[in-house]
């Protein structure tokens, strides 16, 4: 968990361990392997032999300035899209299309034109789960993501912060082993970027592995276990959050850390 | 007081009084026209959200001549169901050629074409925002199309209503299969054509006043119905 812990209103909330998890039948799906990763569109390399190993248990953070390749980074992870180049492994095993126990929360939450509990029903529905239970889990995640007074809402109405609280609580609701998010608290004010990081600890805590895109410094400070640093399309660092905001290696990474601005 | 000016007092009355054989003639018309819509949503909605998100050999080729479809003109497609139900046609044992039933057919096939094509572009913008997030969530692509077809429902309605625009608005085709028989198979459009060529402007022009009120209704509904689109779509 990252350096700070002061965010006691939604951590009151948190279950013990175990609460969250996915059944425990299921084998674990980490670590996730990225081999050799190259993404080319038309005749630009958008990612260039990326090289790294996610696993469990750590708030991983990819960081790196607007423009370096995160969301094209996250997406070929959920599974979203195929690298041009090498393979994305999923415990030792190729991945296909969106392989199960993972979600991935967007940088634009879209909701569905439902209500906020029929949004979180949705996913509930296509892993064909049966309606006690939903009704169970959708009052769990309702009252985690602090949405309880907001359940009957039409998504759409709701503020983006709110709508990304909804996508946040409609991926989680699946049980994920693990969750993506893209720059979720990008472009909301403090108190709901407070509000959306506070759910992230939770969702941490709750044993969900996170790996997250951001370009906002302090939030990596904040959260991240462990950084991987992107760079125009190149992962340039793989390290703990101590090691990477204490002794950058690369001089882009020390421009970053330093505040500087890049792109 | 002209001709045409008692003709058209006495169209009036004709209206507002209910006049008996106009009241038939516009039930037959709704009855024929609102089967063929139906039929026409019923196929068309769904193959516009197939055309939409599946991808299958030969479908640039439907979308062409789905476009192409939507101008048919009335009487082709007439000529065309007539040939179909006539008695040595392939489904001439049915006999039902002047009746209202090849009224319906003749309509669906001239309507659906235009629900199929408005409502596939309707599926492709709500597919381009939604793809991402039900691809992420495990939607298949038949589930995905559902899915829309419920999100998109307000934004559906004029695509429908345009298909209902222009089956009450075509004589052409009615004409043909239907044959205009008194009592049967006679809707407004064909009875404006009849009764004018007959001389009979009162019930013509009667008829022709519940047309435009009914094609201003249905176009006050496309623009209601587009208003709700955009305000559930924030
Ligand atoms: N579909 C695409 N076609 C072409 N270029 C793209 C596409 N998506 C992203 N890019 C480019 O790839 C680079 C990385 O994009 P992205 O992963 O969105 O960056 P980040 O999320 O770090 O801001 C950017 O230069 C962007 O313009
Ligand atoms: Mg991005």
């Amino acid at each position: 968990m990252g350096r700070s812990d002061q965010y006691p209103s939604v951590l009151q909330t948190v279950p013990g361990p175990g609460d969250f998890r996915g059944p425990r039948m299921v084998p674990g799906i980490l670590p996730l392997e990225v081999r050799r990763v190259s993404l080319d569109m038309g005749s630009r390399r958008l990612l260039d032999d990326l090289n790294f190993t996610v696993k469990s248990g750590s708030f991983t953070i990819i960081l790196g300035p607007n423009g370096a390749g995160k969301s094209l980074t996250l997406r070929l992870c959920h599974g979203l899209l195929r690298p041009t180049v090498g393979e994305v492994l999923w415990r030792g095993i190729a991945a296909r299309e969106v392989p199960k126990h993972q979600t991935m929360v967007f940088q634009r939450p879209m909701m569905l034109r439902r209500s906020v509990t029929a949004n979180i029903e949705y996913g509930l529905r296509l892993q064909g789960m049966g309606r006690r239970q939903r009704r169970e889990r959708i009052a769990e995640v309702l009252k985690l993501a602090g949405l309880e007074a907001l359940a009957g809402r039409a998504a759409r109405s709701l503020s983006i912060g709110e709508q990304q609280r909804v996508a946040i609580a409609r991926a989680w609701a699946l049980r994920p082993q693990v969750l993506f998010l893209d720059e979720p608290a990008a472009n909301l004010d403090p108190s709901a970027t407070r509000a959306i990081e506070g759910v992230l600890r939770a969702v941490h805590n709750s044993g969900t592995k996170i790996v997250m895109s951001t370009h906002d410094l302090p939030q990596a400070k904040r959260l991240a276990d462990e950084i991987l640093f992107l760079h125009r399309g190149r992962l340039l660092e793989q390290s703990s959050a101590d090691t990477f905001f204490d002794n950058p290696v690369t001089t882009e990474a020390q421009a970053f850390v330093e505040g500087e601005l890049l792109w | 007081m002209s001709d045409v000016e008692s003709a058209l007092l006495s169209a009036v009355r004709l209206v507002f009084t209910l006049d008996r054989d106009l009241a038939e003639i516009i039930g037959l018309s709704m009855r024929v026209s609102l089967s063929a819509v139906a039929v026409a949503a019923l196929i068309g909605v769904p193959l516009g959200g197939a055309l939409a998100l599946l991808r299958f050999p030969g479908r640039k080729t439907v979308i062409v001549l789905l476009n192409a479809f939507m101008g048919l003109p009335p009487v082709v497609v007439g000529l065309a169901v007539y040939l179909m139900l006539s008695r040595l046609g392939p489904m001439g044992v049915f006999g039902l050629l002047y009746s209202p039933a090849a009224m319906i057919i003749a309509q669906s096939v001239l309507v659906t074409p235009i629900v199929a094509a408005l409502s596939r572009q309707v599926f492709v913008d709500f597919w381009s925002e939604y793809e991402d997030q039900l691809r992420s969530l495990g939607a298949g692509r038949g589930r995905a199309i559902l899915t829309l077809a419920w999100d998109a429902r307000s934004s559906l309605v004029p695509p429908v209503l345009a298909g209902f625009g222009r089956a009450t608005a075509e004589v052409g085709a009615v004409m043909i299969v239907g044959g205009n028989i008194d009592h049967v198979t006679r809707v407004m459009t064909t009875t404006i054509a009849l009764e004018t060529s007959k001389g009979n402007l009162a019930m013509a022009m009667g008829l022709g006043i519940v047309l435009v009120l009914l094609s201003l209704a249905v176009n006050a509904s496309v623009f209601i119905a587009s208003e709700a689109a955009a305000k559930s779509g924030r």
